[in-house]
């Protein structure tokens, strides 16, 4: 495994993008903030710019409008960057695929490193996705 | 006298048809012509609020429903005017009468095709730039 | 010579580079203008709506706004129920009761939630932290009757598809205890406050004309003198079986908008208390076999305010318009008048006291008209707004 990612695992900087979303991924991640949950305790920090981020997390159905935002932002986040696709939404668009705005799937735009199901995935639920992931990186040495 | 019966009185000649579908829920039919005079009427003289509108597509042509709130009663009368000319509709703007009314024409206009005379800023409001000129989504026509 | 200045906002989901939501024009330190630009949470509900069959669709209208979660169900089905001939003779009583405990459970989360929002717009950071620590009982609460957090699935036509056993309502009546101290606790902290009072006073004002014009509705509305409320106006649930106030102030300021919201947490207590000392037993549902050709409407009053559905059914299983208008729709627009004049200092908070359907706010970005160079970002803004507090702390203190 590179060095960069290796150092990633040590503590997370976590840019927090949504498409089109109904908000509940969203707050259910700012929750993981809040003290039941605490999660900056793991390291793990929510940053304004992508350009500091290490993870991407996605949220919400993306549409005609925040399609090429995303590519744009995914762009310009330093590379290695790991895309996290949180909510049905971003995972799969469930009930909105046959929307006359929704274009694609978020995987579609970027490429996705994992996903966390659910509507809205719990903040435990956030929270044991990531850690997967960061084992899953860290595993592959 | 009740509001209702003040809206009865006063609209006398330009009421079409007037369904009451329950003690809370009216439906009056009006010329499209006549709708700047009746919502001046409703919102301004009788103090309704305007709660929004509905544009359909039928195939009698584009439906456009103006819902007023009286929220002394709990009542809702909402104003029904049918545009026949499906391929160019028109009608007044009532965004000159209160501003509330500015954002749904807009979103009537890129949904449905509707033009809005008068309205002080008719450009679109939810649909992206690249969505081409000429598709309505909420036309029948249009899939989903 | 002024420079228009755009200003993005949105540290939670700041999609940077692009349009944005809202732009403020600036001359100097004052708000002259402001352009409001939709469409990123726009996912084609309505047309949706066309294609599913009407038991699907509150499940669907339900991810409209994950805050007003249960609201859009509610008016969907009260919509659909005005078709059959209205509420009150289509669905048995309990579920009245159940659907009143729901709604007014979300009000607490809401205004829990916009509290905290709110508070971290302004740089009480603590406020936010707690007022979010103590949101997270009443989404227990949630998902002990509902089986999640949000996006509950509990709203059908003819009643609602859980019950609330006898084991839960120990449960809730006990989080409502811990609850009230707790609002206690922030109206004094936000209402007591000299610093947060000269910070929100006669800031983001509307006054009653100016919400008429609008047609605002809501806190916001009730925050400037006009006395609607959907609960009292148009009654659904139980709301018309048991005795609860309608929250009004006059000034129409941000304080004025917070001040409602705190007083209405203590009026859901009391509702949700009530309820669940007065529902009786018995079913919770009607069989609703066919939805006959008709139309119908459907309102409830959501946290934010009148949330409105009207339905048309031609007779077969689909409805074949549904409309839905979010209060956020109105809402939103009427920053026009309470933003344009204040400072950027205030933006954040101005644009925030409205409690935008969260899916319904996004960004706002600063850029130099003239060289069209970004100039300042969401963060920045809302530092700006956390700096002025900080000023005033100090002005205040020195006194």
């Amino acid at each position: 495994m590179s060095f960069k990612l290796k150092a990633l695992t040590k503590s997370l900087w976590v840019f927090h993008a949504a498409t089109s979303p109904c908000n509940n991924c969203d707050i259910e991640i700012l929750d993981t903030l809040t003290p039941r949950h605490d999660v900056e305790r793991f390291g793990i920090v929510l940053v304004g710019s992508v350009r500091h981020a290490d993870v991407l997390l996605v949220t919400g159905v993306p549409n005609l409008k925040t399609k090429e935002r995303l590519k744009t932002l995914y762009g310009q986040a330093a590379k290695p960057c790991l895309v996290v696709a949180v909510g049905n939404c971003a995972c799969g668009r469930i009930m909105f695929r046959e929307s006359y705005n929704s274009p694609c799937n978020v995987d579609e735009i970027v490429p996705v490193d994992a996903y966390i199901p659910g509507c809205p995935p719990k903040p435990e639920a956030i929270i044991a996705g990531i850690v997967k992931l960061i084992k899953k990186v860290e595993g592959g040495k | 006298m009740a509001v209702l019966d003040k809206i009865r009185e006063r609209l006398a000649d330009k009421i079409i048809n007037w369904h009451e579908h329950s003690e809370k829920r009216i439906y009056i039919l009006i010329k499209p012509q006549d709708i700047r005079k009746v919502a001046t009427l409703l919102f301004k003289d009788l103090g309704l609020r305007f709660i929004i509108a509905t544009g359909q597509d039928t195939p009698q042509g584009i439906e456009i429903l103006y819902h007023f709130s009286i929220d002394k009663t709990g009542q809702i009368i909402s104003v029904r005017v049918l545009i026949e000319d499906k391929k160019k509709p028109e009608i007044e703007s009532l965004a000159p009468l209160f501003p509330g009314a500015e954002w749904i024409e807009r979103e009537m206009w890129e949904m449905l095709g509707i033009k809005f005379i008068g309205h002080p800023n008719l450009k679109r409001l939810l649909l992206a730039e690249e969505w081409p000129e000429g598709k309505y989504p909420l036309r029948q026509e249009h899939e989903s | 010579m002024s420079h228009k200045v755009i200003i993005p906002i949105g540290p939670y989901h700041p999609l940077q580079e692009e349009p944005e939501l809202f732009r403020l024009y600036v001359e100097g330190e004052k708000v002259v203008d402001i352009d409001i630009v939709l469409g990123y949470v726009h996912r084609g509900i309505e047309k949706l709506s066309e294609s599913k069959h009407f038991d699907q669709v509150p499940f669907l209208v339900e991810r409209i706004c994950g805050i007003c979660s249960s609201s859009h169900p509610c008016a969907y089905v009260l919509a659909v129920e005005d078709i059959l001939g209205g509420e009150a003779n289509v669905v048995p009583e309990r579920a009245l009761y159940i659907r009143t405990i729901i709604e007014e459970m979300q009000r607490l989360h809401s205004h829990l939630l916009w509290l905290g929002l709110a508070a971290h717009f302004i740089g009480y950071n603590t406020v936010w932290m707690w007022s979010w620590r103590y949101r997270e009982p009443v989404l227990d609460c949630f998902e002990m009757i509902t089986g999640n957090r949000q996006n509950y699935g509990i709203m059908k036509i003819g009643g609602v598809r859980k019950d609330i056993r006898d084991e839960d309502i120990g449960v809730l009546k006990k989080t409502l205890e811990d609850l009230v101290p707790v609002v206690d606790m922030f109206r004094g902290a936000v209402m007591d406050d000299p610093v947060i009072k000269a910070r929100l006073k006669g800031v983001g004002v509307l006054n009653k004309q100016q919400v008429i014009d609008w047609c605002v509705v809501g806190p916001t509305a009730r925050a400037s003198g006009l006395n609607i409320d959907i609960r009292r106006d148009d009654p659904y649930g139980a709301y018309d079986r048991i005795n609860w106030n309608v929250i009004v102030e006059e000034e129409g300021d941000i304080f004025a908008k917070t001040k409602v919201r705190i007083l209405e947490m203590y009026e859901s207590i009391s509702i949700i208390r009530q309820c669940l000392d007065k529902m009786p037993h018995g079913p919770i549902d009607a069989d609703v076999k066919d939805i006959p050709p008709g139309e119908g409407i459907g309102r409830v009053e959501a946290p934010r305010g009148e949330c409105f559905h009207y339905v048309r059914s031609d007779g077969t299983n689909r409805p074949i318009r549904h409309k839905i208008r979010a209060p956020s729709f109105m809402n939103v627009a009427s920053n026009k008048i309470s933003a344009v004049g204040g400072t950027i200092s205030d933006a954040a908070i101005t644009l925030a006291a409205v409690d935008p359907c969260y899916c319904c706010t996004e960004r706002l970005i600063v850029l130099d008209r003239d060289t069209d160079k970004k100039v300042m970002n969401g963060w920045k803004l809302i530092e700006l707004s956390q700096a002025k507090t900080e000023k005033l702390k100090k002005d205040l203190g020195d006194r």
